[in-house]
């Protein structure tokens, strides 16, 4: 019987997946510890032991990708999972034009990144830019959005939760309707509410689903480059720099070995960040 | 009767949100890619005094020799070659991994799901596709979409997988069929719901991918749709119309996708997503 098994499901047909995943996945990221102990210009290599990580820790140019990268990953985690909760409580309670603001605000997550990036980057114009054109109506002078060093991050951070938002409604949309119809007649013969059935219901019902989108949205922010090079180029000065756009610097500018000791940091704090709150996550779902 | 009229109001405040949120910046978009360079410049909303669609539409084309167009055909071969490959190799990969039980497959599971979360490292692949000739080349930017997609494909593949009983496999071994003949002739036609959400998700994903051609596909000959965007930025800072208006263009191929497929489309981003 094992024979058989072993020639119907033969590991051969795992071959073609694994020659281009071992190749052009797995054996780069092996590689990559060892690059980034090295000065490197693609056919020579010189060790250097950790000189190319104390760069990355003593230089602020670099040092203030970590920072950016967390407040990025963070802000944009939590307005997904809040707004993304709401839009699927509304889009799977009774209101009729359900189908039309499904579609509309799940239409931007196939959009171009770099479309939505150079659309919004005008948008935010100080002076022509039709937000602040907005803001003046109402008699509020509007800020420099992407030019204010305080705020420019956030402004980038919007605009990812403006096209990513339609994905966690999604998700939500798909838990939500996943819940027993049991729960609210109990509620209903208990005499609940509205809220009630919101906050003892569907929050921790749907907890599988905010946790698909914690995990997605919070590893999607700590990798992201596209929107934020499409919008600022890390600028202005370096306020708007993530891990990802550092390493795209540093390769740039030839720098190798430092744009690989990047990649192998940007690894660690992803690893280091997502698997502790992967298990948090899958324990709390257990407890339920 | 109050309850209806506030449930009224409420469905119009999402609307109007929804028109002031959405649909204002397309409008925009699509009013400045119409008007001439001095009317861009002004970035308003007012409908354009004469349109220009087909001036721009034609400067927008013939820009640095017909990039665009090139643009456009690097962009389609590049889809759908890493839309074949990943679907072949995701689809015998998943239903090996499903079906195959021994004590490989907790490392086999470890590895492939280590690739939905490690961020890739850029410069090594390089690396490895320069030593293997195929760096600045459609192969090589093929083969990394194809391993970048690996891990989400063969998890939809081996939930589906985990749908089909096995007694089909049985008998099909029964009546002589086994191992390729078994995956191609029974399985993979079974496989047809999954294979088409990896499709069309993955089609939007690699058509508006920026990361990777910029990396691994770099040069004017090259060049994908977005990366011909993000180089013209800097041609047309000072003819934002013709900015607009590449915009335009290269959006109407997921709006085309989006309005044919929007219901398999957000099944297929939610299959994914969500266990249990």
């Amino acid at each position: 019987m094992t024979k058989i098994f072993k020639r119907t499901y033969s590991y051969a047909f795992l071959i073609p997946a694994a020659i281009v995943y071992l190749l052009i996945f797995i054996f780069p990221t092996v590689m990559s510890f060892f690059f980034s102990l090295t000065r490197w210009d693609l056919t020579t290599w010189q060790f250097i032991g950790l000189d190319n990580f104390k760069m990355f820790f003593k230089e602020a140019s670099l040092l203030i990708g970590f920072k950016n990268t967390f407040i990025y990953a963070f802000v944009t985690c939590v307005l997904k999972v809040v707004i993304g909760l709401l839009l699927g409580v509304l889009l799977t309670s009774k209101i009729r034009a359900k189908g039309y603001l499904r579609s509309v605000i799940f239409f931007p997550t196939l959009l171009s990144t770099i479309a939505v990036g150079l659309t919004f980057s005008m948008l935010m114009h100080p002076s022509q830019g039709m937000i602040n054109a907005a803001l003046n109506v109402i008699g509020i002078t509007g800020p420099d959005w992407l030019g204010d060093t305080r705020i420019a991050l956030l402004s980038v951070a919007f605009v990812d939760v403006w096209k990513g938002v339609g994905f966690a409604m999604v998700i939500y949309i798909a838990g939500i309707l996943s819940i027993p119809q049991d729960y609210y007649e109990a509620l209903q013969i208990d005499g609940g509410g509205s809220f009630r059935k919101f906050w003892n219901i569907i929050v921790p019902l749907s907890r599988p689903a905010t946790n698909s989108v914690i995990i997605l949205s919070f590893i999607g922010g700590l990798r992201s480059f596209d929107l934020v090079w499409a919008m600022t180029k890390g600028g202005p000065g370096f306020t708007t720099d993530l891990i990802a756009s550092i390493i795209y610097k540093q390769y740039q500018g030839g720098y190798y070995g430092l744009a690989t000791a990047g990649n192998v940091i940007l690894f660690l704090f992803v690893t280091a960040l997502a698997l502790p709150l992967y298990s948090y996550l899958n324990r709390k779902e257990v407890d339920l | 009767m109050s309850k209806r009229i506030r449930q009224l109001g409420g469905e119009t405040v999402a609307i109007l949100l929804t028109i002031i949120i959405f649909w204002i910046p397309f409008y925009f978009v699509i009013v400045n890619a119409l008007k001439d360079k001095k009317e861009s410049a002004l970035l308003s909303l007012s409908w354009p005094s004469t349109t220009h669609l087909w001036e721009n539409m034609k400067a927008v084309i013939t820009a640095r020799d017909y990039m665009l167009l090139r643009a456009f055909y690097n962009s389609t071969v590049l889809t759908v070659l890493s839309i074949v490959v990943l679907v072949m190799i995701c689809a015998m990969a998943g239903y090996v991994m499903q079906r195959r039980t021994d004590r490989a497959t907790p490392w086999l599971n470890f590895l492939v799901l280590s690739g939905l979360i490690i961020p890739p490292a850029i410069v090594p692949t390089i690396w490895v596709l320069n030593g293997l000739g195929l760096f600045k080349t459609m192969t090589g930017l093929v083969l990394v979409e194809v391993a970048l997609g690996f891990p989400f494909g063969v998890l939809l593949y081996k939930g589906f997988m985990a749908t089909i009983p096995r007694e089909i496999d049985e008998a099909a071994v029964v009546d002589g069929c086994s191992g390729f003949k078994l995956f191609y002739k029974i399985i993979l036609p079974l496989l047809q719901p999954v294979t088409a959400t990896i499709v069309v998700t993955s089609s939007v994903g690699i058509f508006n991918d920026f990361t990777n051609p910029l990396y691994f596909f770099p040069g004017a000959k090259n060049a994908t749709v977005q990366l011909t965007l993000y180089n013209f930025q800097s041609q047309f800072v000072t003819q934002w119309n013709l900015l607009f208006m590449n915009i335009l263009l290269i959006t109407l191929p997921p709006l085309v996708l989006f309005i044919f497929f929007n219901k398999k489309i957000v099944a297929g981003m939610t299959a994914g997503s969500v266990k249990g």
